[in-house]
């Protein structure tokens, strides 16, 4: 049942990345990307993170797609270069480094556990993360600090996208 | 399902983010691109804190606050690259990222 699953959400994950990669209309890429953050999310869900399932819900397909669906709206509609072999070039010549950089650490790396000591799912992690977020385990100032880098990003994007004739006329 | 098929799943969304970024001609599609290569990383994340963490619950805890860091920097990245699209655009009236070539208006 989990192996069926898995083998679902990882085809939804890497079936839409695929076509986010190779289709000639950017808003057809964008709506196939949201298949893979989806995938992606359940992949979470079965790795038994609950809480990083809903937020990648929340934060990818609620927020991310739709910035990247406002950028597309507000430019020209321009697909870009698509020359299918050049893509499928490309991939060949960064996919075969990795799978053998990766194949090379799966073969000779020792992980902190083996096979037969993994602990079974928790039912649900969104009360440690809690504790550990602003009690426990040290976490309180990466948690702090992320909320600077927050507002600091919304307020130089908000800046920067400002349209540059109005300054003056603001100022006024 | 085990530790070796989910960065197997991993590494192929990272290929095809890093192929996105480079291959098409759209500074979205770089951005989605980058989106992709930070899930891949997560996926990472989460993988190793099921999997080759020690039993006990602290360096499980570990993975899951690195993967929610990267989504709030891939969220910051994602807003402040959007406006720089944006501006990008309005200046010189395109999205492929080989055209902008000066700094001045």
């Amino acid at each position: 049942m989990e192996t069926i699953a898995f083998a679902g959400l990882s085809a939804l994950a890497v079936g839409g990345a695929l076509i986010a990669l190779f289709h000639r209309s950017i808003i057809h890429s964008a709506f196939a990307l949201m298949g893979t953050f989806l995938g992606i999310g359940g992949l979470f869900l079965l790795l038994g993170s609950d809480f990083l399932a809903v937020v990648q819900l929340l934060v990818y397909v609620g927020g991310i797609l739709v910035l990247i669906l406002f950028g597309l709206m507000l430019t020209k509609p321009d697909p870009g270069e698509r020359k299918k072999g050049r893509i499928a070039l490309t991939l060949a010549a960064i996919g075969i480094p990795v799978v053998l950089l990766v194949g090379r650490v799966a073969e000779t790396a020792r992980w902190a556990a083996t096979e037969a000591e993994v602990l079974p799912a928790p039912a649900s992690s969104v009360r440690e993360i809690g504790f550990a977020f602003l009690l426990r385990e040290g976490y309180l100032i990466p948690f702090e600090l992320s909320a600077i880098v927050l507002l600091v990003a919304l307020v130089g994007a908000v800046y920067l996208a400002r349209r540059p004739g109005r300054r003056e006329g603001s100022a006024a | 399902m085990n530790l070796g098929s989910t960065l197997a799943v991993a590494a192929t969304l990272f290929v095809i983010g890093l192929a996105m970024m480079v291959a098409r001609r759209n500074l979205l599609y770089v951005l989605m691109g980058i989106e992709l290569v930070l899930n891949a990383a997560n996926l990472n994340f989460v993988a190793f804190a099921r999997y080759a963490a020690p039993a006990g619950g602290e360096a499980m805890l570990r993975g899951h606050m690195f993967a929610m860091i990267v989504i709030l920097l891939a969220v910051a990245e994602a807003a402040v690259a959007l406006a720089i699209v944006l501006n990008i655009h309005s200046l010189f009236d395109t999205v492929r990222p080989e055209e902008p070539d000066r700094l001045r208006e």
